[in-house]
């Protein structure tokens, strides 16, 4: 077998035990379904008056608006929960037998990063049917739409090569927070509620500067078809990827000279 | 004395709920310009949900110690003692009871540095504490509950997400009468956390009013009364079998 061939191979083993576990137990495929979906229905069901503030302009209302803010946590945490699952190996003593019998250690994260794209896409279609069933209003062409799921998937492997370093470095389950709270402030620090403009004081200066905010009003941009800022976006998502890889790479080798 | 040895059990209630409330109040400041709106700070309108949240974390956390004795066999051993269950019950929610009052008035102390000042006065900021003692009382009987009937750490984190899904989906960020959805300003008006919400946040921006302090006070009660129910209902089981 040719070195690609054994990464694949070790790719597919660990997605699809990673997979297994997360169709099989309602323990992870429950909670990672229903926390977006009750974030959804909360914020839509509770704001939608919000579209009534003077320079609230967003063209598809406010359920879309809140979608893609939906969509795009969907995609981080769908990773950042990837990572708990490393550390959870670690603890059990799996992945020490992982890493003597894996041929190609870096299979070990594009296993892992597989399976996270897996469990958001899974996630993902599930919302976007409840949103659709709630009347969502649409306005971005097919290339558009998939241009938005494209950011996702770019979040989302982003979220879990980022979980991934921290998993492979603290190598307990207790790290939860550390891979977890980032990213929850990332993406709060954003302008989840309101658009940029309407935001006022600290937390407008802190939105202006979080990358997240471009993914955002990209991400909103599409789905209304008023397109803004997506090469940013598209920019901003490939460094993210570029950058964690690099950083779970370097995990991986700590990992395996701790032993 | 053992949730204080545990830095994270204290930090998290104390440091989550006040992030929160930042990104919130920050976030949703633009709703204040809805007409009708009753104040004109969203953190004022805002600051009643940390008393709630930090109840529930503080809850959460130390019911899964609760249950770990039960797990190890210390609660067994505890019951071959001549102390009486219903004293380790009571022992076990003053603890609770305590850290709450404790995260209260930390709240209450931010906010004020923040600029919030009680519409209801220094009273109202008594009124404010003993509000949340019975609503703390309340989450955490429900929280021991939860740790006797099943003896299990996972159960009792279990009850986070639903205790989370309440709280969310109550009027902890928009007033019940601006709720434009009918089927969700319905769920929040049948969702007893709303009338913890308003009654401290009653205090907060608008004064004395007994209406939304009386049905805060009777939701408080009657989660404490049923808490406690089950609560001592399930340590008479567990103290049978042992």
């Amino acid at each position: 077998m040719t070195q690609f061939e054994d990464t694949i191979a070790v790719a597919r083993g660990v997605a699809w035990r990673v997979l297994h576990t997360f169709f099989t137990n309602k323990a992870f495929l429950l909670p990672s379904v229903a926390f977006p979906l009750f974030f959804f229905t909360a914020f839509v069901g509770a704001l939608s008056r919000i579209r009534d503030v003077p320079g609230f302009d967003f063209p598809t209302g406010y359920t879309a608006f809140q979608f893609v803010f939906v969509l795009l946590q969907s995609a981080a945490f769908a990773g950042v929960f990837t990572g708990f699952g490393i550390a959870r190996d670690f603890e059990s003593g799996f992945m020490r037998r992982l890493m003597v019998a894996a041929p190609n250690r870096g299979g070990i994260l594009l296993g892992y990063a597989l399976s996270a794209l897996v469990r958001w896409l899974t996630v993902v279609s599930i919302v976007t049917v409840v949103a659709l069933l709630a009347h969502m209003q649409v306005g971005g062409n097919g290339v558009e739409l998939f241009g938005l799921y494209l950011l996702g998937l770019l979040l989302n492997l982003a979220g879990a090569l980022w979980a991934a370093g921290v998993a492979m470095r603290l190598r307990t389950q207790q790290a939860a927070p550390v891979m977890q709270m980032p990213v929850f402030l990332i993406l709060f620090f954003a302008p989840v509620y309101v658009p940029l403009g309407l935001l006022q004081g600290w937390i407008h200066g802190v939105a202006s500067v979080n990358p997240v905010t471009a993914l955002l009003e990209a991400g909103r941009g599409l789905i209304s078809g008023d397109r803004q800022l997506t090469v940013a976006a598209f920019a901003i998502g490939i460094g993210l990827v570029v950058g964690f890889s690099f950083w779970a790479v370097r995990g991986l080798r700590r990992a395996e000279a701790a032993g | 004395m053992r949730t204080a040895r545990q830095p994270a059990n204290v930090v998290f209630p104390l440091i989550f709920p006040m992030l929160l409330l930042a990104v919130n109040a920050g976030g949703l400041k633009a709703a204040t310009n809805l007409p009708g709106f009753p104040t004109s700070s969203f953190l004022a309108f805002a600051l009643a949900v940390p008393f709630i949240q930090g109840a529930l974390l503080a809850t959460i956390n130390a019911n899964v110690e609760f249950a770990r004795d039960i797990q190890t066999g210390f609660l067994n051993r505890l019951a071959l003692t001549p102390v009486r269950g219903l004293v380790l019950l009571v022992g076990q929610l003053g603890g609770l009871l305590t850290i709450a009052l404790v995260q209260a008035v930390f709240y209450l102390a931010v906010g004020t540095a923040f600029g919030v000042r009680l519409a209801s006065g220094i009273g109202g900021a008594f009124m404010l504490l003993v509000l949340e003692a019975v609503i703390a009382l309340g989450f955490a009987a429900l929280g021991s509950w939860a740790a006797l009937k099943t003896g299990s750490t996972e159960a009792v984190q279990g009850l986070f997400p639903v205790f989370f899904v309440f709280l969310f989906l109550s009027s902890m960020n928009m007033p019940r009468n601006l709720i434009q959805a009918d089927w969700f300003r319905w769920i929040a008006t049948v969702n007893p956390v709303s009338y913890l919400i308003e009654a401290v946040r009653s205090l907060v921006i608008e004064g004395w009013n007994w209406e939304a302090l009386g049905l805060g006070f009777a939701a408080a009660g009657a989660l404490s009364a049923i808490g406690f129910a089950l609560a001592i209902h399930a340590l008479w089981h567990r103290l049978e079998r042992t």
